[in-house]
């Protein structure tokens, strides 16, 4: 019975992992190149145009010289949780990705892929399970160094993120009401033919675009790393690519969150609302490209806002910071939640009371 | 109290009104103003492969002259040392011997020339000192070399390119500078 497996269906999943978690590796190098570029961009500057034609090596470049860095792991960390924080960083960065709907289905040696590793039905739960988790990395990195500074950069990272947290999730209820799934794709599916999330839970959606600010620590909430108050925050005493894993992870994170955002609220990889697009009468392959190609560029966008949103708001202050968490989003998102029950009850019982 | 200029603005101390309060407004206005300088020319120039068009005077690294036929036209007379403010020119003094005429103009030449780049400050009293017009300062700058002694320049480095031998060097060296 055990050997009855369809062995195919993983292999195909384990390539669907490898090219899942290339291309988001690949994502994130160049858009610590994009950030650069941006910020050149937004100031009036020209950003790196020094390694490859328009500096498009440039990442290349940095990886390379974080690699050669030396290694350095203070006397007086705790070593073996010195090593774990960067790393649980960039594992729980990598794993949302499982989760994700990237197109529809392709077809191939005669099989239907569907371009998802997992199906959960439980898939925003996974995604949130996950990314509480990425917190870990912060705190354990910060106190694993051993010094004031870090600590103090992971306290912060574990506040903000869990004070965020609330509202993130309370806005994310009032958009399952109006879905009635877990499974992101399912909400996509629900998404293609009718009308982008969107147009439902604006509210939500911006109470949840603030918090996912929060949980990537970027700017204006990027206070874990506050470097005119902590130094260097929680990765003070990261040097080599153990610092370059955080900074990764970090733009993993982005760009995890931006694929989240698009699928709940944007349609994933609807290419356009209120169109059908299977009257196209273009094969399922296509298709899936497009849709694929439709997802990217929701997903840029988003990276885009991430990182004009950075270059432009200055950071909060820590008691700021926390004000905006628990006495304006949580009880915005409250009301977002009342409102958006009372609605679908409504609707439930066709208007009437 | 009295201002003391015209130019005092009071500070607008009133409650925030609703809208200011939610920030979203302002922060809008923000990321508009920063958007809008995407599209603004970029002051930055290129550097290595485009330079500032500098003024007429520019002063930049020194170059030794040739006449026509290209011959020396430095006799070490030495004023150029002697006006240097920053003293980095030294030279020594050598007698021109028969069948050397094609190479120095009169019969006294350098037979060392050197100028501590490190020291100069590019004021130009050199090529003013000259009374020969055997020296003067090209459009050419910012040397980079791994060691100081790299920036004493000896004639190798200063001579210009021979006008026969070489009449391209010796044109792209002449710039749009050199005296008639």
């Amino acid at each position: 019975m055990l050997l009855a497996l369809d062995w195919l269906l993983i292999l195909e999943k384990l390539v669907l992992i490898v090219i899942v978690v290339m291309a988001s590796l690949l994502i994130a190098m160049y858009t610590t190149f994009a950030e650069r570029k941006v910020a050149a961009v937004l100031q009036d500057r020209r950003g790196p145009n020094r390694a490859g034609p328009f500096g498009i090596l440039q990442p290349v470049a940095d990886g390379l010289k974080l690699f050669f860095k030396e290694e350095i792991i203070p006397n007086f960390s705790s070593k073996f949780l010195f090593i774990m924080g960067p790393s649980l960083a960039m594992l729980t960065a990598i794993m949302t990705g499982a989760v994700v709907p990237w197109g529809d289905k392709v077809h191939l040696f005669g099989r239907d892929i569907a371009l998802q590793i997992a199906d959960v039905n439980v898939g925003i739960l996974y995604v949130f399970a996950v990314v509480s988790m990425g917190v870990y990395g912060i705190m354990i990195g910060g106190w694993a160094s051993n010094n004031k500074y870090s600590l103090m950069g992971g306290l912060r990272a574990a506040s903000q993120i869990i004070s965020y947290e609330l509202p993130m999730g309370i806005s994310l209820i009032a958009l399952l009401m109006v879905t009635g799934t877990l499974s992101l794709k399912e909400m996509v599916i629900q998404q293609q033919g009718g009308m982008w999330n969107i147009v439902y839970q604006p509210l939500g959606f911006l109470i949840f675009l603030i918090c996912a600010f929060a949980e990537c620590n970027r700017t204006p909430f990027d206070l874990p790393e506050a470097e005119n108050e902590l130094i260097g925050g929680y990765h003070t005493e990261y040097s080599s690519m153990k610092l370059g894993f955080y900074l990764f992870s970090e733009y993993i994170n982005m760009f995890v969150s931006s694929v989240i955002m698009s699928t709940m609220f944007f349609g994933g990889y609807d290419v356009l609302p209120f169109v059908d697009e299977s009257q196209w009468g273009l094969s399922d392959n296509i298709m899936a490209l497009i849709g694929i190609a439709a997802l990217m560029i929701k997903v840029f966008c988003f990276i885009f806002l991430f990182m004009w949103v950075r270059w432009t708001i200055p950071r909060f202050r820590y008691d700021q910071l926390m004000r905006l968490g628990w006495r304006v989003l949580i009880p915005l998102a409250l009301a977002n939640m009342l409102v958006t029950g009372a609605i679908v009850l409504l609707k439930q019982n066709n208007w009437h009371f | 109290m009295q201002a003391l200029t015209n130019r005092v603005k009071q500070v607008d101390r009133r409650e925030m009104s609703f809208l200011e309060k939610i920030y979203l407004v302002s922060i809008f206005k923000g990321m508009a103003i920063t958007f809008r300088h995407m599209f603004k020319k970029k002051p930055t120039i290129n550097y290595p492969e485009k330079t500032r068009p500098f003024s007429p005077v520019f002063r930049g690294l020194h170059i030794l002259n040739r006449d026509a036929e290209g011959r020396e036209n430095c006799t070490a007379c030495g004023l150029c040392a002697v006006a240097c403010p920053a003293e980095a020119i030294t030279m020594e003094a050598a007698e021109r011997k028969p069948g050397e005429e094609n190479l120095y103009r009169e019969e006294k030449y350098a037979a060392k020339y050197e100028i501590n780049m490190l020291r100069c400050i590019f004021c130009g009293l050199c090529e003013e000192a000259c009374p020969k017009d055997a020296i003067y300062l090209s459009e050419t700058f910012a040397p980079a070399d791994y060691q100081r002694k790299q920036f004493i320049y000896n004639k190798n480095e200063l001579l210009i390119p021979h006008p026969k031998n070489e009449p391209e060097a010796y044109q792209k060296a002449l710039g749009n500078r050199a005296k008639k």
